[in-house]
């Protein structure tokens, strides 16, 4: 028998939240995240989560009131999407320099203009500059698995960094799944209350934000390197620790899906491996050594983990809901960085797809495997319509 | 000498010498004289501006009270946070909190924060410093620059007489929000302000405190003038001194009218009004807010 209930995601991701423990929650509406919000004030309204829960005017202020809540010493919770994640930006650099571990999720919503509120992975990936720790779900019970991770990776006196769990909008929280969700004395025993290292307080003054000169700003940049470095073992150990406290697998920096023995291997975020594993499957069926690689930590990107894993491949396709606009994939870039100038030297190839909600079909998929088994593509789009418009642009 | 021990009492240093401030800053000791009122049991979020920037350059920090330096918008929201997190755990009976920066960070940039954090009723003091343009960054015009002044941005030229536009009240919109206490002051009577910081943070809820800090770099004034400037400012009925508190106004008279020229002509951000007979038109607007002021607020008493 299945073990949990039929939810829609953001009221699992809500519920999940909720058994976090948070004190302050703050967020402001923006569809498809709007949802987790809501739930969340419901819970807290019916008096089943004891938190401060503040209505902002708007995301920059969102950010800025877990960030001062954080600075208290208390744990904290925000999420947003598209423009609010952009307006948050200025703060979401902020949090991570001033060593705040706040957690948040980030459902993933294109970028305007023109406006479109569906997904792909535009939003988060901007911020992959910014010093937080970023975890890419594939479906509602991960995302609410990695919220539960998220706080303890960020919280460990290890790391001290913030941590932005992303998953896909429309396709995870407003879809209806069983999600298996513990119970608060499960979480409670594996996530222990947060102990700050530094906080606000009376009688322990400290001044926190200063401001630093070209004598000890570079220092500060370099600690958050190193420990986002040192990070991905904790993420790492926090995923066994998941492991073994609630039964269920949780994968980590990856997950590799019939890789081992592949020559082409599939690289993708979030939601759409659902449908490469399927495709991975049926090329199975027909004799083709495929494989994907799901990535989840995108931040620390963990290029020693991802070269033993990937080096007996001869394809890597990078399939990703996100462009540098003038330049590739941000995905794809990163990982042409592991493998230059190493041993192993796969063909890599680096595809655009699922922008502003556009479905990603089996047959695209299919395609594009075919094509990178072929020839190296750079930020190639998939899925295109003849649209007229685009005469002028191909003529 | 007084001893360490009696200064202490006072709270005198809470905002500790050593810093970088500019000689004669108005601003350096308006906020050493809002920590002596406010004592140590407070948390002060600070917005990116001269405050903060002589005050806290690591590895030494001048301030001997918790306090968080965050951005330059959201000092408003970052203190509703660390409100709202002193209020679930306990602390809220015990501890202030003041949100403080530059008239720059408060009529500007920051005001939809300032705005939120009024209206959702945090129990926090905001204090803006009103050095009426943007000081650190070299003088640039903002929404608090006085009319006709000359800065970086808004200068006197064949076709400008300086500022464009009179000063934004930002006093009047924090009491739109209808908050339980309102009130500006000048460093130039640090009595009043002390007064007025007792007075606010002896209210629960959102207050509004405005602070008139002249600038010696920025106003072109000499440094041992501050004081004098702040006064005139206030004699002039240019800055009136005043607080609302539960809809009731209350202004500091002035013992007679002191005509606007006092104060402008010695500062160097006015000086493109004087010595030319055309400029008299300008000095005569200024003149007129300045009775207003004495009018509405009922400055002088009759």
């Amino acid at each position: 028998m299945v073990k949990g209930r039929m939810l829609q995601g953001a009221r699992a991701m809500a519920e999940m939240c909720a058994l976090c423990r948070p004190k302050v929650i703050s967020a402001y509406p923006i569809t498809p995240q709007t949802l987790i919000v809501e739930e969340l004030s419901q819970i807290v309204a019916d008096g089943d989560l004891e938190a401060e829960f503040i209505n902002v005017e708007g995301e920059h202020s969102a950010a800025s009131v877990v960030l001062g809540a954080a600075a208290v010493g208390v744990r904290v919770f925000t999420c947003s999407s598209s423009q609010g994640l952009l307006l948050m930006s200025e703060v979401i650099f902020n949090i991570a320099g001033m060593r705040l571990p706040v957690v948040m999720i980030c459902v993933n919503r294109s970028v305007s203009a023109p406006l479109n509120i569906w997904n792909d992975q535009q939003d988060s990936i901007i911020m992959r500059d910014s010093g937080w720790i970023q975890l890419y779900a594939e479906n509602n019970q991960e995302t609410c698995d990695l919220l539960l991770q998220a706080h303890k990776i960020a919280e460990d006196h290890r790391v001290m960094l913030p941590a932005m769990v992303c998953c896909d909008g429309y396709v995870l929280p407003h879809a209806y799944e069983i999600v298996d969700l513990p119970s608060q004395a499960e979480v409670d025993a594996f996530l222990p209350s947060y102990d700050p290292i530094y906080k606000l307080d009376i009688d322990n003054p400290t001044t926190m934000g200063a401001f630093a000169d070209p004598e000890k700003y570079m220092e500060t940049r370099y600690m958050i390197q190193e420990t986002m470095k040192k990070s991905l073992s904790v993420i790492e150990e926090v995923a066994r620790d998941f492991g073994s406290s609630f039964g269920r697998s949780s994968y980590g920096l990856f997950e590799k899906y019939r890789v081992d023995d592949a020559s082409t291997v599939v690289v993708a975020l979030g939601s759409m491996a659902g449908t490469i594993k399927d495709v991975v499957d049926e090329l199975r069926d027909q004799g083709e050594k495929v494989g994907i690689l799901r990535l989840i930590c995108y931040r620390p990107f963990p290029k020693e983990a991802l070269y033993e894993a990937l080096s007996a491949a001869e394809n890597i396709v990078i399939m990703e809901k996100d462009i540098s606009l003038g330049g590739s994939g941000a995905v794809a870039t990163d990982m042409r960085a592991v493998f230059y100038g190493r041993e192993a030297c796969p063909r890599i190839s680096g595809f655009i797809l699922g922008l502003g909600g556009r479905d990603i079909t089996v047959d695209d998929i299919k395609t594009t495997i075919s094509k990178a088994q072929h020839q190296v593509a750079d930020a190639d789009f998939v899925g295109l319509k003849e649209d007229l418009e685009l005469e002028g642009i191909n003529g | 000498m007084v001893k360490v021990e009696e200064r202490d009492k006072f709270n005198d240093h809470l905002l500790a010498s050593g810093h970088t401030a500019c000689p004669g800053c108005g601003q350096s000791l308006a906020a050493r004289l809002v920590l002596r009122a406010a004592g140590r049991n407070v948390m002060v979020v600070n917005s990116t501006g001269c405050l903060e920037v002589f005050s806290s350059k690591y590895p030494e920090s001048a301030w001997e009270v918790p306090w968080i330096h965050s951005l330059f918008e959201n000092t408003s929201a970052v203190a509703a946070g660390i409100e709202a997190a002193l209020k679930i755990t306990g602390q809220l009976d015990r501890v202030r909190v003041i949100a403080q920066g530059g008239d720059g960070s408060t009529a500007d940039i920051g005001l939809g924060a300032i705005s939120g954090m009024l209206e959702r009723g945090h129990d926090v003091l905001y204090i803006c410093y009103d050095n009426e343009a943007y000081m650190n960054t070299g003088i640039q015009r903002s929404g608090s620059t006085p009319y006709y002044a000359r800065t970086t941005t808004s200068p006197p030229g064949k076709v400008s007489r300086g500022n464009w536009r009179p000063k934004k009240d930002v006093p009047q919109i924090a009491l739109a929000h209808g908050i339980p206490y309102v009130a500006v002051a000048s460093v130039g009577y640090p009595m009043d302000l002390d007064r007025k910081v007792r007075k606010a943070l002896s209210i629960r809820g959102p207050k509004y405190v405005q602070i008139h800090v002249p600038c010696p770099l920025g106003w072109g004034t000499a440094p041992e003038r501050t004081i004098d400037f702040a006064r005139l400012a206030v004699l002039t009925g240019l800055y009136p001194l005043y607080e609302v508190e539960n809809g009731e106004l209350r202004a500091l008279k002035i013992p007679k009218k002191v005509p606007v020229e006092e104060y402008l002509k010695e500062q160097v951000r006015f000086r493109h009004l004087f010595g030319k007979e055309d400029r008299k038109k300008e000095i005569a607007e200024i003149q007129g807010i300045a009775d207003q002021n004495i009018e509405k607020f009922g400055l002088i008493v009759k």
